[in-house]
């Protein structure tokens, strides 16, 4: 059955269907609609989970943390600030293998302040060890959050499943409701073999030796080092996990588009342009335009960041002669986080095409299609020769 | 850029219900065939009284460019004096029709090349029951008379369902009386 709903209802509806047990969050703009829904599923008694309120969102994670160590299927969301403020439980919440999920509608963060839409809240954690999804419509938002718990548990890692702050999480679109016998199906409950049980006391996550050493029982136990080994080759084995459950998804729900990126008249592109989110939505109707103007330009909207998938993203860029990245995200010094990514995993090929890097939408600044398609016609006419071969190019700078 | 698509564009003040309008409308559209719905409103620091906009993009395909609205086919109005506030008229494109929520007679309201639709919801609103100021549900009969692209008896349903739980019954007889007393005027007279 389809609905128009916003967003942020999407994705609270996603967390029912997925039987969250336990939700603890701060509320704040533009997630705060997320999270009002789930109190009132949870109050109205349509869904049955514990809904803690906090009084920070440090505190929500640590209340995740605590409810996922003992074996309940634990959710949580934020944006720009109350993500960075829970940084250290991000950290936490990998190390510890906890198969949390939470929601980051997308948000610029401070100082100044902004209640608007970038990438940067997320980005900034991308060294956390968490699985990293950006999705580019409702459908995609509530598909991929009831994903997320199903990804989460098979590999003990994380989710963050990310969008677009208003753009996405304000707007309203139709999308089609999954049903619950379906989720039931594809979402067995969370039953992990260990957990936090107080008839089997037990020390997790102490201090933990530079090297191995004997546990009581008289076992080899890790180090740190090899647990963080562990997280580390997970990661990179749950890039084969999560197209094995986007598969099983669509075998079920029938939709669902490539587990790593979705292309847009790629076939035969010379120029392909990359973006994150609902951007590269947006930047389908510019490749129409320049397409009509003869230029064969495509473009991929990567949804899963971390992992990186290397490879598949490689293979879809390396037979184009030029790659247009367009990111709502620094790595200030350098250039756009997901461009500098990408030109690395490229260069390990014997044919490399240009990169060109485009920041834009910075702290809600509107992106109006009509200057996606000069900045694509100039990246794909003038090629190597333009200044943003070597600089980065600003999409709707006022200076 | 894309021919298929009706940009239509909602100006009202914050907490006059300019969203939930054009969200029934949306909704209505959808029921009727358009596939390709989507709302975005255009979020600022306004607060209660403040100008607000909402972009309603539809179509019978998928949408894919949810930035503002820049360039209208049809603008709707909620309060006419916005029309003094804020540059309403010069982005709508040429046959594009405006619908204004207004006291004055349609002839005060006559653009080159734009159609006018007006009407009194603000006193409709009141003889339908509904206290003063409750003009959002007007609003879709006069958006549904001058554009025809929804008719007025599902958009009738539609509405009872989303104020189902705030007078549905008073907000439904507004937008009918509203669509009733819609006035069209096809001015050709110089901005």
């Amino acid at each position: 059955m389809y609905i128009i709903e916003s967003g942020n209802v999407a994705a609270a509806i996603g967390v029912k269907l997925a039987r969250a047990q336990v939700i603890a969050a701060y509320p704040i703009t533009p997630q705060t609609p997320l999270t009002e829904k789930l109190s009132e599923f949870i109050e109205s008694g349509t869904m049955k989970a514990a809904y803690i309120p906090v009084e920070s969102e440090h505190s929500a994670l640590a209340v995740c943390i605590a409810a996922s160590t003992a074996g309940a299927r634990a959710f949580t969301a934020t944006s720009a600030n109350g993500l960075l403020y829970m940084h250290e439980q991000l950290h936490w919440a990998a190390g510890a293998r906890l198969p949390i999920v939470m929601c980051v509608v997308n948000r610029g963060v401070g100082a100044p302040w902004t209640v608007w839409n970038d990438h940067q809240d997320s980005i900034s954690q991308r060294d956390t060890g968490w699985i990293q999804i950006y999705v580019n419509d409702h459908q995609e938002i509530i598909d991929t959050t009831i994903k997320a718990f199903r990804i989460a548990q098979e590999v003990n890692i994380p989710v963050m499943v990310c969008y677009d702050g208003y753009i996405l999480s304000h707007s309203h679109m139709p999308f089609d409701l999954p049903d619950q016998k379906l989720v039931d199906r594809f979402l067995p409950p969370y039953n992990p073999e260990d957990c936090l049980d107080p008839k089997n006391p037990t020390n997790l996550n102490s201090v933990t030796l530079p090297d191995v050493r004997m546990n009581i029982r008289g076992e080899l136990a890790h180090g740190y080092m090899e647990l963080r080994y562990l997280l580390q080759e997970d990661l990179r084995r749950s890039i084969q996990v999560v197209a094995d459950v986007e598969k099983h998804y669509k075998e079920i729900f029938n939709r669902g588009e490539g587990p790593y990126l979705e292309e847009y008249r790629c076939k035969d592109a010379s120029f392909i342009a990359v973006s994150m989110g609902s951007l590269s939505f947006q930047l389908r109707v510019a490749v129409d335009a320049l397409r009509k103007e003869g230029i064969k330009v495509g473009v991929i909207g990567i949804r899963l960041y971390r992992p990186f998938p290397d490879k598949a993203i490689v293979k879809a860029l390396s037979k184009a002669d030029g790659v247009i990245v367009f990111e709502k995200a620094i790595s200030y010094g350098y250039m756009g986080t997901l461009c500098s990514e990408i030109a690395s995993a490229l260069y390990k090929n014997a044919k490399t095409p240009f990169v060109h890097n485009y920041i834009l939408g910075i702290g809600g600044r509107n992106i109006r299609t009509e200057d996606l398609v000069d900045a694509l016609r100039n990246s794909c006419t003038k090629g190597k020769n333009t200044d943003s071969a070597d600089t980065l190019g600003w999409i709707g700078l006022k200076i | 850029m894309r021919e298929d698509i009706i940009n239509i564009a909602w100006h009202g003040r914050g907490g006059q219900g300019a969203i939930t309008a054009a969200k029934i409308v949306a909704k209505t559209s959808f029921q009727t065939g358009y596939t390709g719905v989507v709302m975005v409103p255009t979020f600022g620091t306004e607060r209660r009284g403040a100008p607000v906009m909402t972009s309603l993009k539809i179509s019978k395909k998928k949408i894919y460019d949810l930035s503002p609205i820049e360039n209208p086919d049809i603008a709707v109005v909620l309060d006419h004096l916005l029309l003094n506030e804020i540059n309403i008229v010069e982005g709508l494109k040429h046959g594009a029709i405006l619908v204004i929520n207004t006291p004055k007679p349609s002839n005060d309201y006559s653009y080159n090349g734009i159609r006018v639709a007006t009407a009194d919801i603000t006193a409709i609103a009141r003889e339908a029951g509904l206290p003063y100021g409750m003009v959002n549900s007007g609003i879709i009969g006069a958006f549904a008379k001058a554009s025809s692209l929804i008719g007025i008896e599902t958009i009738s349903d539609v509405i009872r369902e989303e104020f189902k739980e705030i007078r549905p019954e008073e907000n439904a007889r507004s937008a009918l009386l509203t669509y009733e007393r819609t006035i069209i005027n096809y001015g050709d007279k110089k901005m």
